[in-house]
């Protein structure tokens, strides 16, 4: 199980810009609910309080109101039922990939055999194992990320929380992992929130999408894809795609109409 | 016309030349020391012995003092309280700075001693000290205590301030408590930090040794300056001061060594490695 419903979560903090304090309504009443298994993106302008959304569910931040429950059980601060992906993977440089990986489960409690064990098994899902004793920085961007993948999922979190994952790719290695995600969420059935600015990556992944503006959930859609989408390009040529695209693009660009 | 050919002809000279290796950086310190040694050879030789003195002299009264086994009984008396007071300013600063630096009220109460402490004015606190605890082995370890426990704090304090906020989160993300953070995530990505204020803290710990020297009890390779000082025995009075230098310069470079064993993706990652 893994369905994370957000409550009327709303948060506000106060920024100080040139000496003067602003208050900022990152998240304002939001509701919405992702069922078990579902992959859901949420996107909108940057500002829009989508990761502020993500890291309120995550528990990094707390709501000022409202709560986010995962299987009914309100959240309250981190948690092994979920697993967090940073945009920029964020490894320990010091730490092989492997350990980097180790590191998650040895804060679950894990220890001996099994640790290294169940780290090389994730490595091995995100294809990793010939490099598992590179340091980050002898990785590239896009290995990296699959490491951040690797060291969330292996904690068997009910919940994959992912924050713009592959914004800082190039083109080519984006789509990979987009497919590979995919595959992944396949074989692990997990619940999958995910951040984008990327329309396209939006619809390809998900099967909802949350449009966020001003911190406010403007629109819920579904995409009219099924699953399970095993070669992207060919998905792309769907009418559907173009079709959900388009809406997505509308509503993105829609004026705020005036209540 | 024939300016032109001539200058095609120059411009592609250098090009066919084989590609020069860059000269290894051990080579260039050699050197740097040669053409500094024969420079004050030269010039000191021109000096009234009493008011300067010369490389080929302090040799001497350096193999002289060492025959004599004055040298080896001031090196020993002279770092056994060095190495207690500079391993103690290790040992209780680097927990000082990252707790101070991860808490920020820990940083309130007590980063202002930490400043206020690395300005002191630890010479004119000597007598003091020896007032507390008297005249030997214990004070000259604290002075050396004292002097070099604050760079090695505020180092590491300065670097926990530097630990990028996402990797901390990294750490809450997997639940894990603050002692866990400051341990397995803080600690090693403060030890570039840590490890320069251990070599900034070198120096001072020399200084302090040769103070502590100085206004305790008369001991060691102070003691060797002081009275050397007194004969007009300039070159034996090089001779101490000389060899904490090059004690000085050794440790640092130990440290560049042990630093680059703990935390070898630090020279990785700037590319120092390579090198």
């Amino acid at each position: 199980m893994g369905e994370v419903t957000f409550v009327d979560v709303s948060k506000r903090f106060t920024l100080r810009v040139d000496k003067e304090l602003h208050t900022v309504q990152a998240l304002d009443r939001v509701n919405f609910t992702v069922r078990d298994g579902e992959i859901v993106a949420l996107i909108g302008p940057s500002g829009c309080g989508k990761t502020t959304a993500l890291r309120v569910a995550m528990g990094l931040d707390a709501s000022t109101s409202g709560r986010v429950t995962v299987d009914g059980k309100a959240v309250n601060g981190c948690g092994y039922d979920r697993g967090m992906v940073f945009q920029h993977a964020e490894l320990l440089p010091w730490l092989s990939a492997l350990q980097n990986v180790m590191f998650g489960l040895e804060m679950k409690g894990m220890r001996g055999a099994e640790l290294r064990t169940t780290a090389e098994k994730y490595l091995d899902l995100v294809g990793l194992r010939e490099s598992q004793n590179r340091r980050p920085h002898q990785l590239s961007g896009g290995m990296k990320q699959r490491v951040g993948i690797a060291r969330a999922l292996a904690i068997d979190p009910k919940v994959l929380l992912m924050d713009e994952p592959f914004g800082a790719l190039d083109a080519q290695t984006r789509e990979t992992l987009q497919a590979e995600l995919l595959d992944i969420h396949a074989r692990t059935k997990k619940t999958v929130i995910f951040v984008t600015h990327d329309l396209d990556e939006a619809v390809l992944i998900a099967d909802r999408i949350v449009v966020m503006k001003r911190g406010r959930v403007s629109e819920v859609m579904n995409v009219p894809l099924g699953r399970p989408r095993p070669d992207l390009g060919v998905v792309r040529g769907q009418p559907e795609f173009a079709e959900t695209r388009y809406k997505v693009w509308r509503a993105l660009h829609e004026e705020e109409t005036v209540h | 016309m024939v300016d032109i050919v001539d200058t095609d002809a120059k411009a592609a000279a250098p090009a066919e030349a084989a590609p020069r290796r860059p000269m290894p950086r051990w080579l260039i310190t050699l050197i740097s020391i040669c053409v500094m040694l024969a420079l004050w050879e030269i010039f000191g030789r021109q000096v009234n012995p009493v008011f300067g003195s010369y490389p080929s002299a302090i040799a001497v009264a350096f193999w002289q003092l060492l025959l004599s086994g004055d040298l080896g009984t001031a090196m020993v008396q002279s770092l056994r309280p060095f190495a207690v007071g500079y391993f103690l300013a290790i040992v209780c600063g680097v927990p000082m700075g990252l707790v101070i630096g991860r808490f920020r009220w820990v940083e309130a109460a007590f980063g202002i001693y930490v400043t206020a402490g690395y300005a002191m004015p630890l010479v004119a606190l000597v007598p003091l000290l020896v007032l507390w605890l008297g005249l030997g082995f214990a004070v000259k370890a604290s002075v050396v205590f004292l002097m070099s426990v604050f760079p090695i704090c505020i180092n590491t304090w300065l670097g926990v301030i530097a630990v990028p906020k996402t990797l901390i989160e990294v750490g809450r993300s997997f639940v894990a408590s603050d002692m866990v953070i400051l341990r397995r995530i803080v600690l090693p990505a403060t030890l570039p930090y840590i490890m320069a204020g251990i070599r900034l803290a070198v120096g001072r710990a020399v200084v302090a040794m040769v103070i502590a020297e100085f206004f305790t009890t008369i001991s060691g390779l102070g003691a060797v300056i002081i009275n050397s000082a007194n004969n007009f025995d300039t070159a034996t009075m090089f001779v101490p001061i000389i060899i904490l230098m090059v004690m000085a310069i050794g440790l640092n470079s130990f440290i560049g060594w042990v630093e680059r064993k703990v935390a070898p993706w630090q020279a990785e990652i700037s590319g120092r490695d390579r090198e």
